[in-house]
């Protein structure tokens, strides 16, 4: 996994509310067995009106992404990250995340940053009166960042201290499991015997 | 001070806890499917991983199996390809695996509990957001993504954050030809499906310890629609009845070793939830979603809200955006709302119960005309138990269709989807846009409504057929 210290890329105002997973990428596109490649099932219902704000030229190589509250509720697929990332996505920014999402998002290492809904506004308002702005997401200081002069936003988003230093580190979780394996011998010891197995000598 | 049943089951699986880390917690069963493992089994290939624990882990094909037809190869080439590829890597990696065709297989969350292998006490984990129907059990069961599936194959651990604790008590008990559908969409309606973010929600009260394990599956089954992490009931005399003699149960002195651990998983007198909701069962009415999320619903009875009636702008908006996509007039009443397919299934209404409960009610009756009712059992199990009773026949003479075990129309993976447009009254849980099939209508509701709507081809109780009769 890439380390993740600051990023700026372009941002793109989503603005809709409750995009569950569904929404993300639909159900048809979780056939796959791969691990890439899902950027064509991003957004899919959407994709293919002219007015969805992602088919807008000005948004082209968009990476950051500022959705309204409750993004990634629904199923738990993970396609969903992978499929925003695919896309080009680093960051995705709104007021209030899907548990299993945000969970996702920090594994993969996709940054889901939460701010509050009245910056989600400003950056909206901010990306519509200039189509192809940056944004610029900074998880050392844990801020975002967007505009110059007296109009410049700047806000705090909040990340678990976790999640936080797990993608400023780029580790992979096994990894760091595997580091305690001592423990989880001494715990599977002590398991007791009436608990079930799936398997039978 | 006491701690309630979900802290203690947790504290009994921390392996390791670490101020400001997340605690690693024991997974003692691991529920695995065609969807969501082929990617965590090419990780742990790509990184020369073993499974830790293959005999804590099994697997089952439900997500795009076909439900006609199950004996053929599989047309829809890439549901062959991930039905293969599970099969690839059960073998390889020595996974239990029950294959379509096979008399356990089914919906992972059907399968878990009929094999026995679903216990109180027990964390439960599959990479499908359903997988919270196991805490009817008493087991702290959640859903996780796929790399957490392949962090379990490979470490039988997850890294959790201890969530809050919740209590919904219901109290009183639910009036005649009410069900536990209903009462958890009355309670998803009035919490909205954000209420339970962040908890793992014990159901307790009068009206839950009534309730069939079936039942409880059902309501736990939803947890995961109003937000919560997981959902659980405590362990009573019902819990160990349903499991006795299951095939996995403990058996003999191993049997009373766990009734005795398992009557300790209860809710300490003095324990504090950090929040309490309490609900009236006698309140809940037979109950119906008019909208695209499974908070959008009202009583059978009402009638199809009207968007400027919400005061809070967001869900006016979400209200009038749902109505344009469902096709619906606000003020319309629910009972007036015509139903192309009825869907009876999935793993919020496809066991036994649900089959029984429909059964009887379309007994005598005939599918409304331009309707057509499709019955699919939760598993192959309740398929073959469905057939001994006799209750594929009475489905089969009112005009539905009988069908294999999976999941199908409940997400729209295999062939059995809504075209564009099509209205459904639906067992399953949820009624985004599209889930059922692109442009699909989904109204969510109980088996009883379910056959009841079957035979009058509008949403209906079965109170609406007796009067209909008489
Ligand atoms: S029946 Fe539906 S909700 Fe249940 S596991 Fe299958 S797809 Fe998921």
């Amino acid at each position: 996994m890439d380390k993740f210290t600051t990023h700026t890329g372009l941002g793109v105002p989503l603005r809709r509310s409750n995009v569950d997973t569904d929404q993300i990428i639909p159900a048809v596109y979780l056939k796959r067995v791969t691990r890439t490649g899902f950027e064509d099932g991003l957004f899919a219902a959407w994709r293919n009106d002219p007015s969805f704000v992602l088919n807008n030229e000005a948004y082209a190589g968009a990476s950051v992404l500022v959705a309204g509250p409750d993004f990634g509720t629904g199923s738990s697929r993970e396609h969903a990250v992978w499929a925003l990332m695919d896309y080009g996505f680093r960051v995705v920014i709104s007021s209030r995340f899907g548990d299993i999402f945000r969970g996702n998002s920090g594994k993969a290492g996709l940054l889901a940053a939460k701010v509050d809904e009245k910056v989600v506004q400003k950056l909206w308002d901010h990306l519509d009166d200039n189509p192809g702005a940056q944004i610029t997401v900074d998880l050392e200081s844990r801020t975002v960042r967007a505009g110059e002069g007296p109009d410049a936003i700047e806000d705090s988003f909040d990340i678990d201290d976790y999640t936080r230093w797990r993608l400023l580190e780029g580790l992979d979780d096994i990894g760091i499991t595997l580091s305690h394996d001592d423990d989880i011998a001494t715990y599977e010891a002590t398991r007791p015997s009436f608990k079930p197995v799936t398997l039978h000598a | 001070m006491g701690r309630t049943l979900s802290e203690k089951v947790w504290d009994e699986h921390v392996v390791r806890s670490s101020a400001g880390e997340p605690d690693l917690l024991y997974i003692d069963l691991h529920l695995i499917h065609e969807v969501t493992s082929p990617q965590a089994f090419e990780g742990l290939r790509l990184s020369n991983r073993r499974v830790r624990r293959p005999d804590l882990t099994i697997a089952t094909e439900d997500h795009n199996v076909p439900t006609v037809d199950w004996d053929k190869p599989i047309a829809d080439p890439v549901s062959r390809t991930q039905v293969e590829t599970l099969r690839k890597n059960a073998e390889e990696f020595g996974v239990r695996l029950h294959p379509l065709g096979d008399a356990e297989q089914g919906i992972v969350h059907v399968v878990g509990p009929q094999l026995g292998l679903t216990q109180p006490g027990m964390t439960i984990v599959c990479g499908d957001s359903h997988t919270s129907t196991h805490g009817a059990f008493g087991a702290i069961a959640f859903g996780i993504g796929t790399s957490e599936v392949e962090h379990v194959l490979a470490t039988q651990t997850l890294m959790q954050d201890k969530p809050k604790t919740m209590a919904v008590t219901i109290d009183g008990a639910l009036p005649d030809g009410v069900s536990a559908k209903d009462l958890i969409l009355t309670l998803i309606a009035k919490t909205g499906t954000g209420g339970g973010q962040g908890y793992i929600v014990e159901y307790r009260g009068e009206a839950i310890r009534e309730l069939s394990m079936e039942a409880r599956m059902t309501i736990c089954n939803m947890s995961i629609e109003w937000g919560a992490k997981a959902g659980l009931i405590a362990p009573d005399e019902t819990t160990f009845a349903y499991i006795k003699d299951k095939p996995e149960a403990p058996k003999g002195a191993e049997w009373d070793q766990a009734v005795a651990h398992w009557k300790s998983l209860v809710t300490d007198e003095d324990a504090v939830f950090d929040k309490e909701i309490v609900l009236d069962a006698a309140e809940v009415t037979p109950f119906v979603t008019w909208g695209t999320n499974p908070g959008q619903g009202v009583p059978l009875g009402a009638a199809v809200p009207n968007p400027d009636d919400f005061e809070d702008a967001d869900e006016k908006v979400a209200a009038e955006k749902a109505l344009t996509y469902m096709g619906l007039e606000a003020g319309t009443p629910m009972r007036e709302v015509r139903i192309d397919t009825v869907f009876l299934g999935s793993c919020t209404n496809g066991r036994m119960e649900d089959l029984r409960t429909a059964a009887d009610i379309i007994q005598g009756h005939h599918v409304a005309e331009g309707t057509r009712f499709l019955v699919v059992p939760g598993s192959a199990r309740v398929r073959l138990q469905a057939e001994d009773e006799g209750l594929h026949k009475i489905f089969l003479d009112a005009g539905a269709e009988w069908r294999g075990a999976g999941c199908s129309m409940c997400l729209g993976m295999n062939p059995d989807i809504l075209a564009p447009g099509e209205r459904s009254a639906s067992t399953s849980n949820r009624n985004f846009e599209g889930r059922q099939g692109k442009g699909g209508r989904t109204h969510l509701v109980s088996p009883e409504v379910a056959a009841a709507t079957a035979v009058r081809g509008t949403l209906s109780s079965p109170a609406d057929l007796t009067l209909a009769r008489a």
